[in-house]
């Protein structure tokens, strides 16, 4: 323990309060919704037995010897230990089967596929229909109503990918890609987060996912293609030269540049991004600058080196600046 | 309760009163060494309690390192501990509590009880007793100490790799882990072995299957489903530690490995290491329900049904824990199933207490409640079982924080209220009672305490937290539920506090035998550190109830063998199904050997760790040196003067057994059943690297297939040398003595010609075990063979060596006997992985 201080982790003012952004049961999609429903079932019918079993447990200590003696029959504990849960158990059992069919019976021929490819602890986000360009990190956003497909993997460890809001969770392996498909059917913006310990940092590898209508999801795909501008003022294009010059682009790419670092985060159009370090930060200006400067107080072992003792303050304003003029 | 009335009194099988002198014989037999040499005693009266006491140090121990884990999660974003401080508490609660508390705090319930509920002196194997404790508890506090240098392990005590490869996890840290926790497990695997020996061998007379107390049975069953389970987390843990030393890839998938092999061999261990767990406390809960109602356990058989059928079921879960590793949804149902198919025999025994309760009149002490507090805790954490058995379900709860509520529902509820019943219930049996004023205290403080802390969790894993995180942003609706939980846990820790103290002031070891509860079985005789006075003639499941002038009789002397007729330590060997007396086993008296292998094997495994390897290499000598030294002067020994005796009832023994009608042929048999399974989860692990490589990269290029012709010789080899030890065994007390003497070398030639050769095979193919998961697993299955070769020279030297030291002849034949036995396993286990390896890859082409 270094120092104590409040971790910085981020919130949107705007969702602070909402309670439901990273819920099972309030479902914003098809597979979600299936779930919620079962688990309603499973909570009631648990609920249930257990106020049975506790009631009989009541009457075998304090009921009159007549009910009793019916307890402390053989034929009693048949009838609660076999012939009960037999059933109950068979009954749910059909169910569960149903359910887990409706769940992976394709919807539509061609859904929209994102690539999610997990690396210790952010989330790099890509549309291959889109082409080479359509890439992000630790934020997806889907259009409402349209089968998706996630083709899941991993570039160094275990990882899982849950977005409570629309389905359950699905590990990012080694070695493997796994699918999951679901149809986003409300528009909103979920939380997910990893779900399997992938090590120091496991706690802050969240991401927003942005369920939206059609139009405006297409319009955000078509902006990720797009090279960004030149830099519009003087700051900025300070920033842009000292984002050069501190060898940013080693690891981090920008499109329409000659940075094509792959190790990190795409920055393309960072500064539109709903958080900064995988859920570590908000995004501004004032973030990206301490992000750069204090990478590694603020995620500690996490890839990104901290910036502090080797930019001046008016370069990492000035790149901090240029980064959030990045939408 | 008809049945309880007295029966006539039949005259005991021992004539009453007993001469004098034969007490103050039995006691100096038994008599426990003074001072320092104290703890070379075995005997399950000293060892026993110790055990349970060290268990719960250890449960004191993950217990604190739960509140700073739940000290850091009371708010959002609070930074008490770092990130990795935090990464190792929670790795080192939950590997500590499963692996230093749960299972040997039941095993040391068992070594303490049992012997006394059988009716027997002894357990068979005590100073192995004494050696599986002495390493649980040397090893285990190293281990525990790891903690304050940073040097604990740190993936969670699933260790899934890729997290835990070199690459990820370059440090000491899950080193310490693979083993650290790896050798302990040896503890419990030999406790196991003395716990099945022990209760299908060592039971009083009379004392049938069907007579057996319920703990008993639970106990065996748990002492089976450890053998079949246990290895397969010693061998996951060694591919694992292979692959950091050495660079063999069983796990990486850029070699041709695979993540998911580790998990299938991990949870075909841990799911049911979770039963391992529930089992033996469900048989205290049958043993102490019947007493607290004063009636018979309802539906007795269905029970034992329960019990058993738990443990198959069991192993057909381990999928459970794998539900969102992309296995196709319609082939979990399979393991769906499997899993509602398993709460069934916990129902069985849910509602056989509670008609039990409902035929007898419960009496309100603080057994009951924690037996309560049990019935209501676990049938809420099994209903939540059912719901993460169901699929779809699963996808959401798994790794959240729902499962964290669920499964300390069932541990706590499933292990720890039935135990602190026990420790309320038991404590009189072995010492003195506790208080009932502190116990009322200390169960509703637990009780609160574990679901104020427990049940809010089911919520925070709905709003979506996850496992294994050090924090928590604000805003998801987490704030209330965490703060619950951590105050849950102050109170839960208040209430154990209670408990502790109780315990520090009302508890002293000795006296006993009051039977407090008036309960019906065997553990409530006087009982010195000889056991009982005599050893009792069961007629009855609930002997004492059945006939209440049976106590009175035994702890007179009037039962069986109330003597001690050798002048030593005696165990009452007795049929397995039947319990029909076969023979009077002498057993050793105590020694310092056992302890000075126990030092030597945690040195052994801590020089490794760090790695220290000259200090290993001695310490292995000196563990090695130790083991002979004990069974040397120990074990097998000279037929004993008199050699025959009476027992009582007219019924004369033997005080000298060979082959198959002994203890020790029957844990060598076990032992293998154990070396079996490890070998099974090797071959599978082979077959399941071949499916995720498929017939074209099996195997791949640049490897070939392993040379027939010295595959063929090596089996040949392997049989030859079994063969030669069966017939140095035949020879023996029939043919000459330097004819079995030839044999033995002949075999040690055979065995070590055959290993040359089965491992040149793969070699001069090209097979190589760092290049690819091929040459790994293949490797892997020849190092296994080759240790069992190394140990079987080593058990056929000696057994030469004893030849040579006039120890060993037609009637004094265990050691050939076993080695005999241990050698045809190793030609056996040789043969078949040859086959594999020789055979499978050619069938592929």
């Amino acid at each position: 323990m270094r120092r104590l201080r409040a971790l910085p982790l981020a919130f949107s003012p705007a969702l602070a309060g909402c309670s439901g952004v990273q819920a099972v049961l309030d479902p914003h999609g098809d597979a979600a919704a299936l779930i919620a429903h079962l688990s309603w079932l499973l909570f009631a019918g648990g609920a249930a037995i257990f106020l049975l079993v506790m009631g009989l447990l009541a009457l075998a200590i304090l009921a009159p010897v007549r009910i009793r003696a019916a307890l402390g029959s053989r034929r009693f504990v048949l009838i609660g230990g076999i012939i009960f849960p037999s059933v109950t158990l068979a009954a749910l059992l059909a169910h569960t089967m149903g359910v887990s069919r409706a769940l992976v019976l394709p919807r539509e021929e061609r859904p929209l596929r994102v690539e999610v490819i997990a690396r210790q602890y952010w989330w790099e986000v890509r549309y291959p229909h889109a082409g080479e360009g359509a890439v992000t990190a630790n934020e997806i956003h889907l259009p409402v109503g349209r089968e998706v497909e996630l083709q899941l993997s991993s570039a160094d460890v275990i990882h899982s990918l849950w977005i409570p809001g629309l389905h359950g969770k699905m590990d990012m392996i080694p070695g493997r890609v796994n699918l999951q498909r679901f149809t986003p059917t409300r528009t909103g913006v979920l939380r997910g987060q990893c779900a399997e310990f992938c090590g120091l940092q496991h706690s802050i590898m969240a991401f927003w996912t942005v369920v939206q209508e059609p139009a405006e999801f297409e319009a955000w795909l078509a902006r990720q293609r797009e090279p960004i501008p030149p830099p519009t003022d003087a700051q900025a294009a300070r920033g842009m030269r000292v984002f050069g010059e501190a060898g940013c682009g080693a690891c981090h790419a920008v499109r329409g540049t000659e940075w094509r670092g792959q190790l990190g985060p795409d920055l393309s159009r960072v500064g539109s991004r709903m958080s900064l370090a995988a859920g570590a930060l908000e995004n501004h200006r004032g973030t990206l600058a301490g992000w750069i400067a204090g990478a590694q107080d603020i995620k500690p072992g996490n890839s990104m080196p901290a910036y502090g003792r080797v930019l001046e303050g008016e370069d990492l304003l000035a790149l901090a600046a240029w980064l959030e003029g990045l939408r | 309760m008809d049945d309880l009335a007295p029966r006539t009194a039949r005259s005991t099988p021992n004539p009453l009163p007993r001469p004098p002198e034969e007490l103050a014989r039995l006691e100096e037999a038994w008599r426990m060494p003074r001072g320092l040499a104290r703890i070379t005693e075995y005997n399950n009266n000293l060892i026993g309690p110790l055990f349970v006491g060290t268990a719960l140090l250890f449960f004191v121990l993950a217990g604190i390192l739960a509140l700073i884990i739940r000290a850091q999660l009371a708010f959002p974003g609070l930074t008490l501990v770092a990130p990795g401080t935090f990464n190792q508490l929670f790795t080192m609660h939950g590997t500590v509590m499963m692996f230093l508390f749960a299972v040997p705090a039941v095993e040391a319930v068992a070594i303490t009880l049992l012997p006394a509920m059988l009716g027997a002196r002894e357990l068979p194997f005590p100073r192995l007793g004494a050696y599986a404790y002495l390493i649980y508890a040397i090893g285990g506090l190293s281990f525990f100490a790891s903690i304050f240098f940073g040097a604990a392990p740190d993936g969670g005590w699933f260790m899934y790799p890729p997290l835990t490869s070199k690459e990820n996890s370059p440090g000491i840290n899950t080193d310490m882990y693979l083993l650290g926790i790896g050798f302990i497990e040896i503890s419990a695997i030999a406790g196991a072995i003395e716990l099945i020996v022990g209760i299908l061998r060592c039971r009083a007379p009379g004392m049938t299957l069907g007579r057996m107390p319920i703990f008993a049975w639970a106990m065996l069953v748990f002492a089976a489903m450890v053998i079949f389970a246990f290895p397969a987390v010693i061998v996951a843990s060694t591919l694992l530690e292979l692959e950091r030393a050495f660079g063999w890839p069983f796990f990486l998938p850029e070699y041709g490995g695979d993540p998911l092999l580790w998990q299938h061999l991990f949870w075909f261990f841990g799911h049911p290491e979770v039963y391992v767990i529930f089992l033996p406390a469900a048989g205290m809960v049958s043993m102490i329900v019947p007493a607290m109602a004063q009636a018979r356990l309802l539906a007795h058989s269905l029970v034992v049904m329960a019990l058993v059928g738990t443990g198959f079921i069991s192993f057909g879960l381990w999928v459970h824990h794998m539900y969102t590793t992309g296995i196709p949804p319609l082939s979990l149902s399979f393991f769906a199933a499997a899993g509602f198919a398993v709460s069934i025999p916990s129902g069985i025994q849910v509602f056989a207490w509670i008609g039990t309760i409902a035929s007898g009149r419960l009496r309100f002490s603080t057994p009951s409640l924690h037996i309560l507090g049990f019935l209501f805790v676990f049938v809420l954490g099994g209903l939540t079982g059912v719901m993460v058995a169901v699929t779809p379900f699963d996808w959401q709860a798994h790794d959240s924080y729902f499962v964290v509520a669920h499964l300390h529902y069932v541990l706590i509820g499933g292990m720890v209220f039935p135990l602190l019943a026990g420790l309320y219930y038991w404590a009189p049996a072995v010492g003195s009672p506790l208080s009932e004023r502190l116990g009322r205290w200390g169960f509703w403080l637990i009780f609160g305490g574990v679901n104020l802390t427990f049940f809010p969790m089911h919520i925070s894993g709905l709003m979506g937290m996850p496992r294994r995180i050090y924090t928590y942003p604000s805003g998801l609706g987490l704030e209330v539920w965490n703060l619950l939980s951590s105050t849950g846990a102050a109170m839960t820790a208040l209430g154990f506090l209670v408990v502790l103290l109780d315990v520090a002031k009302n508890f002293r070891l000795g006296g006993g035998g009051s039977n407090l509860w008036q309960a019906g079985t065997l553990e409530w005789l006087d009982n010195g550190n000889y056991g009982p006075r005599s050893i009792v003639r069961v007629t009855d499941r609930y002997p004492l109830w059945v006939d209440p002038d049976v106590k009175r009789q035994v702890e007179a002397g009037g039962h069986y063998l109330p003597m001690t007729a050798t002048g030593g330590r005696e165990a009452l060997v007795t049929s397995p199904a039947e319990a029909i007396p076969q023979y009077v086993a002498p057993l050793p008296f105590p020694g310092p050997a056992h302890v000075v292998a126990a030092v030597g094997t945690c040195a052994f495994f801590f020089a490794l760790t760090v790695p220290l390897l000259v200090e290993a290499a001695v310490a292995f000598v000196v563990t090695l040196g130790a083991m002979i030294w004990w069974l040397w002067q120990g074990t097998d020994p000279a037929p004993p003067q008199p050699a025959t005796v009476d027992i009582g009832d007219g019924i004369r023994l033997p005080t000298h057994a060979t082959g198959p009608l002994t203890t020790s042929w029957w844990a060598m048999v076990t032992l293998m059943l154990v070396q079996g399974t490890a070998y099974a989860c090797l071959l599978s692990s082979w077959l399941y690297l071949w499916l995720v490589n498929g017939d074209a990269m099996w195997p791949p290029p640049g490897q070939g297939v392993p040379l027939g012709g010295f595959g063929l010789l090596a089996a040949g080899l392997y049989a030859a040398g079994g063969l030669a030890m069966g017939a140095a065994a035949w020879l023996l007390g029939r043919g000459p003595v330097w004819a079995v003497r030839l044999m033995l070398l002949a075999a040690m030639a055979c065995f070590t010609a055959g290993a040359g050769a089965d491992g040149w095979a793969l070699w001069a193919a090209g097979i190589r075990p760092t290049a690819h998961a091929y040459g790994a697993a293949g490797f892997a299955i020849f190092a296994w063979q080759a240790m069992h070769v190394a140990l079987a020279l080593l058990l056929a030297g000696y057994t030469l060596a004893r030849s040579l030291a006039g120890m060993l002849d037609g009637r004094r034949r265990l050691t050939m006997d076993n080695a005999g036995l241990f050698c045809g396993y190793v030609a056996a286990q040789g043969i078949v992985g040859l086959a594999l390896l020789h055979l499978f890859p050619r069938l592929l082409t």
